[in-house]
């Protein structure tokens, strides 16, 4: 099994001397949902947005596509990035364009400026975008603006804005948790869906134990800023749970 | 907290300093009054020459046709022009100034340009802008796309820094170039509100286009001051009026220009 993506000694300290991720080392396939769970504060976001360099790392190294973007500038930064797809808590689209316009920023690491401020984005990216809307339930949306939509609907958006760029790589930072639980279990499977249909491996931070049960093929415990567990469902046990979340008052 | 038992519980604290400040007012107030003979009797003197200087005007007529027409023209281009030079340069100078997507560098000497360009009134600058261009509609544009600049740039600067980041930083994600982040990520967000300030700009500039002729930079207001001097007081009526209606007929086209950019539903938050 090749790794798509390896971190090595990742490290990332905000104060100085303060450790968020202490030495995270990880390497993922390259099919899959993996699910990183933690408490809050943990460093699963942080550790997620070192990946595509929205936060620099302190040290360490980050192998994908046969490059370390841990040490990227510039350009190649930003064509390391357009391989990785990203979705957001708060889905993070930009509220007062359409949807369409929306699902075409996953593309615009590959448009000159003056063609985007033009809208004149390929054909087949508008196919595509379309394609995609279908995808995820959302045909006959695309010339709604985004902050028209439901939350869940938000969310179907974000994933397919980050289908859109073709990624090698889909990020998601804790993409249900402003969600219901419902609707969480529907962007989960649309989520695993939507790796499995176009072959990118996943790696979807979370709060809930039990979605992550259900969807992952591989689960990552945190707590402090170290790995505490990686494997399968079977083997989060109470005591593993314990050592993740800490105490036990929770666990009924 | 202990519950006091006091029965003279105070509920409003009382603010001696807070007093002291507006006696001192209300004394400078009456000080100053009394140095600048504002009075009275010298207000009553005042209306008997007001009310000869409305007699005067009335009926209001129009003595130079030619002049009047011309110079509510040059009003009208120097407004326009001004305004367009003014939001075409503001755009990038704002985008500099703002501090959450510029690095320092950047934003300080934008935020020194715009600090110049607001410190003076236009009329200031205008008489400038005469002694370095000399006489005419040149000076006129220069004076108020400096006051354009001012203004645009740092209320656009100050949009851009009240922004959500969360949009930027998933745009910014997607691998998209500095100019992509900017046009998919930040102009959607501040774009409403910057057609408010132009328009509003535009407004003022044209009330400001028919005062610069005073100071000999171009459009009506040469023509108003010359009628003052002529003591051609039927005409500076005319004048006058013609500047409000040219002043609601622009007020008219900013609405409309905010209408044709501004969806319905968009301008909420202005």
């Amino acid at each position: 099994m090749s790794a798509s993506l390896e971190v090595r000694g990742l490290v990332k300290e905000y104060v100085r001397g303060k450790r968020v991720l202490d030495g995270i080392s990880l390497a993922f396939a390259a099919t899959g949902l993996t699910a990183i769970i933690g408490a809050s504060g943990t460093g699963k976001s942080t550790l997620l947005r070192c990946v595509n360099r929205l936060v620099e790392p302190t040290s360490g190294e980050i192998h994908f596509g046969g490059r370390d973007i841990a040490h990227l500038k510039g350009r190649d930064l930003r064509e390391a990035r357009r391989e990785i797809g990203m979705v957001f808590q708060e889905y993070n689209l930009v509220e007062r364009l359409t949807v369409m316009e929306n699902l075409l920023s996953g593309r615009l690491g590959y448009v000159h400026a003056l063609k985007a401020w033009l809208r004149k984005f390929p054909q087949a990216d508008i196919d595509r975008a379309f394609d995609l809307l279908d995808e995820v339930g959302l045909a006959g949306y695309a010339t709604q603006r985004a902050d028209a939509l439901s939350g869940g609907q938000r969310q179907r958006v974000g994933i397919a804005r980050a289908v859109m760029q073709r990624p090698k790589l889909l990020l998601a930072d804790e993409p249900t948790s402003s969600l219901d639980p419902k609707t969480s279990v529907e962007i989960m499977s649309l989520m695993r869906d939507m790796g499995r249909e176009h072959g990118i491996p996943v790696i979807v931070n979370m709060h809930d134990v039990e979605l992550a049960k259900r969807f992952a093929d591989r689960i990552v415990g945190m707590a402090g800023g170290t790995v505490v567990y990686d494997g399968g469902a079977e083997g989060l046990t109470d005591n593993v749970l314990k050592s993740i979340y800490g105490g036990e008052s929770w666990l009924t | 907290m202990a519950v006091s038992t006091d029965t003279r519980r105070v509920a409003f604290r009382t603010n001696p300093w807070g007093r002291a400040g507006w006696l001192l007012l209300a004394a400078y107030v009456v000080y100053a009054a009394g140095r600048l003979d504002f009075t009275w009797d010298r207000f009553v003197l005042g209306l008997d020459s007001g009310a000869k200087f409305i007699g005067r005007m009335f009926p209001p007529e129009i003595l130079q046709p030619e002049s009047l027409a011309k110079g509510l023209m040059e009003s009208l281009e120097i407004a326009i022009l001004a305004s367009f030079i003014g939001i075409v340069i503001s755009l990038p100078i704002g985008l500099l100034a703002a501090r959450n997507l510029m690095p320092a560098w950047a934003t300080w000497p934008a935020r020194a340009i715009i600090a110049a360009a607001r410190s003076f009134h236009p009329v200031i600058v205008a008489i400038i802008f005469v002694k370095a261009v000399g006489f005419g509609a040149m000076a006129g544009i220069g004076a108020l796309t400096v006051a354009s600049v001012g203004f645009i740039g740092k209320l656009f600067a100050e949009a851009i820094e009240e922004i959500s980041l969360k949009q930027v930083e998933a745009v910014r994600a997607t691998g998209a170039s500095f100019m992509n982040v900017i046009l998919f990520g930040v102009m959607p967000q501040v774009f409403g509100r910057f057609i408010g300030f132009a328009t509003y700009q535009l407004d003022s500039n044209l009330r400001n286009s028919t005062m610069v002729g005073i100071v000999g930079a171009g459009g009506i207001g040469g023509t108003l001051f010359s009628a003052f001097q002529r003591f051609d007081y039927e005409f500076v009526a005319a004048i006058l009026l013609c500047i409000i209606a040219m002043i609601m007929v622009g007020e008219v086209l900013a609405t409309w220009v905010r209408g044709v950019f501004v969806e319905k539903g968009r301008v909420e938050d202005e």
